[in-house]
């Protein structure tokens, strides 16, 4: 049983129709994750990263394929898929005329715990998330940090096996996203949950996940640690700076017996784009040395999950997000203009289409 | 994996159940009232306006005694108060849609029907204590009540209610964000209901188009056998096509809500 994957999706395929026209939101999905790991999909906005999130919690159907989350297949047994996951979906799970106790100790009911399991573990969570001093306020009080707190307390109520989380930090500001994410690792530690998130910040996805799917038009075009993405997919970029062209000249020469890698040249500074810069930036500040080239300025600066992005789609996060309908916009797909001709954005438009959730 | 030795790990195999589901959905809805009693206190007071002042008008132009006239007309003032609670409640339900509380109770292992049901009963359990304070204030006044017939009028109005509130929340499931369009159409509905379920006016007097229109309006057919019921009737043919009437609306309310809730994700 432990050995199982606890999420296997197979071929997983989402199409929508916007004005008549069909456009694949997610296509073929394929992957395996196993129990206890955390995974990050990163992708730009409309990338159907929520869409494949919604298809695994069995808010909505595939159009085509399967997957089996926690043993149990989406399709044929969607109580049971349910009974087993937490899930904190975009916005404010907490309904606003609830108090916060209350609504932890509703959730403990709707999966099954008694009053007394759900009054333990409401006020645990309540400790470990932080959420005493509004136990008894109404969601409607509390802050954008407090309430994300507590969608996150709602999905764990039941201490499920695994957890999905879409977008958990977005519109936050940078402390109570630091402070979210210390929650979620300390709440990891202890229970030994799998998380699975969505995420579209980099920097999140590169300091937290273990294993980061990158995830465009629909597609998982990457899958891998963040190091080894960043080593094999962008790597460092190194500059050298010289006292003139001709020196820079005679450097390309000299740097390019060290590594396989391209060695360009501009004016004069060099420049390239290796993996293991951290060790290619002092070799080659010795080897250059010792040619007799002086070496004026030696800059490494390591490689963003956003190189990687650019490496594999020719765009860069920002780019591919913009100009894109943003996850608040989508309901109204259908009344969109920009959705009927431009083939990005209506693929983007019913890949995060959340139906009666807006 | 030491996940589960850290841990309470609840009976996570729980399983769909409509009772048990529509129970925890309808506590977790009256929580907030619970909290807050005093929202109770406005959803009196329409009532009470009606009450007050729509029966002296009915008393002058009747010409009947007071009593007579609460007679009929208390009975339709309760079906009111479940027609404006329950026909509104949708909103609420939009409400939860736009934030992600709805979405929330849809990944939670619960029976979709309880998620309707358990909504519409907590319109119900203020109605129960609104008609008891109705009744208490009509007393002096000369109206009298069969408490046999109170307490299935009641439960009548619990099953007309679900009814409603389902169309109310299928409405809402419908309309999505779109707040206007939901009270454009919840308006549009429910006046013409209300007059034509001859609630606040007799409609002997209206023209026969009016009373062929009523004979179809189930709201009319609720409102005659809460009368009947209250006056202590219980035996009549009217009592039983208001139970048709209320049960047939729960019924198709409840296949097109749990068909919108099914879609709704």
């Amino acid at each position: 049983m432990t050995n199982e994957p606890i999420i296997e999706a197979r071929g997983l395929t989402k199409r929508f129709t916007v004005k008549k026209k069909t456009v694949e939101a997610v296509t073929d999905l394929t992957f395996q994750v196993a129990r206890g790991e955390l995974v990050a999909f990163l992708g730009p906005n409309g990338a159907g990263k929520s869409t494949s999130l919604r298809m695994l919690t069995t808010l909505i159907p595939p159009t085509s394929g399967t997957a089996r989350v926690v043993g149990y297949d989406i399709l044929r047994a969607p109580s049971d898929v349910r009974a087993r996951i937490g899930y904190v979906g975009q916005l404010t799970s907490g309904s606003f005329s609830q108090r916060v106790r209350d609504e932890l100790l509703s959730q403990g009911a709707f999966y099954g715990m008694s009053a007394s399991a759900a009054r333990t573990r409401a006020d645990e969570l309540i400790a470990s998330l932080d959420l005493a001093p509004f136990a008894t306020r109404s969601v409607q009080q509390l802050s954008g940090g407090q309430k994300r707190r507590l969608d996150i307390a709602l999905g764990l109520m039941h201490a499920p096996p695994l957890i999905f989380l879409d977008e958990p930090s977005t519109g936050l500001d940078p402390q109570s996203r630091a402070n979210l994410w210390q929650h979620i690792m300390d709440l990891r530690e202890r229970y030994g949950t799998t998380v699975f998130l969505t995420t579209h910040y980099l920097e999140e996805a590169d300091r937290y996940a273990e294993r980061v799917m990158v995830m465009d038009k629909g597609r998982v075009i990457a899958d891998d640690t963040a190091a080894r993405l960043k080593a094999n997919l962008a790597g460092d970029v190194l500059t050298f700076g010289f006292d003139s062209a001709a020196d820079a000249e005679r450097a390309v020469a000299v740097v390019a017996t060290l590594t396989d890698r391209e060695v360009r040249r501009d004016d004069a500074e060099v420049a390239l784009t290796a993996p293991d810069g951290d060790e290619l930036l002092p070799a080659a500040v010795r080897a250059l040395d010792a040619a007799g080239i002086r070496v004026r300025r030696a800059t490494g600066v390591p490689p963003t999950l956003d190189d990687v992005f650019l490496a594999l789609t020719g765009r860069t996060l920002r780019e591919a997000g913009e100009g894109e309908p943003t996850e608040e916009e989508e309901t109204d797909a259908a009344a969109d203009p920009t959705a009927a001709h431009t083939a990005d954005a209506a693929a983007a438009v019913p890949a995060e289409k959340t139906g009666a959730s807006r | 994996m030491s996940a589960a030795q850290t841990d309470i790990r609840p009976d996570t195999a729980v399983r769909a159940n409509p009772a048990r589901d529509t129970w925890n959905v309808l506590t977790r809805e009256l929580k907030p009232v619970v909290r807050d009693p005093f929202t109770l206190i406005f959803s009196l007071v329409q009532p009470l306006v009606f009450l007050g002042l729509f029966a002296p008008l009915l008393v002058g132009s009747s010409g009947q005694p007071v009593g007579e006239t609460l007679q009929w007309f208390v009975p339709g003032v309760l079906v009111m108060i479940v027609l404006f609670g329950t026909g509104a409640t949708g909103s609420n339900l939009q409400y939860e849609m736009m934030t992600g509380s709805h979405e929330r109770t849809l990944v939670a292992p619960l029976a979709r029907s309880s998620l309707l049901v358990g909504r519409a009963l907590k319109e119900i359990a203020p109605i129960v204590v609104q008609a008891l304070i109705i009744v208490l204030i009509a007393w002096p006044f000369g109206f009298t009540i069969n408490v046999a017939g109170l307490v299935i009028g009641l439960a009548l109005l619990a099953v007309f209610g679900i009814g409603l509130g389902s169309l109310s929340y299928t409405l809402a499931l419908k309309t999505k964000d779109r707040e206007w369009l939901f009270w454009g159409v919840q308006q549009t509905l429910i006046f013409p209901l209300l007059i034509l379920s001859g609630m606040l006016l007799p409609l002997d007097e209206g023209p026969a188009w009016m009373q062929a229109v009523a004979t179809v309006n189930p709201i009319n057919w609720v409102v005659q056998a809460e009368r009947a019921l209250f006056a202590g009737d219980l035996g009549a043919m009217t009592v039983l096509w208001g139970w048709i009437a209320a049960v047939a609306l729960a019924v198709v309310g409840l296949l097109v809500g749990i068909r919108a809730m099914r879609k709704s994700s």
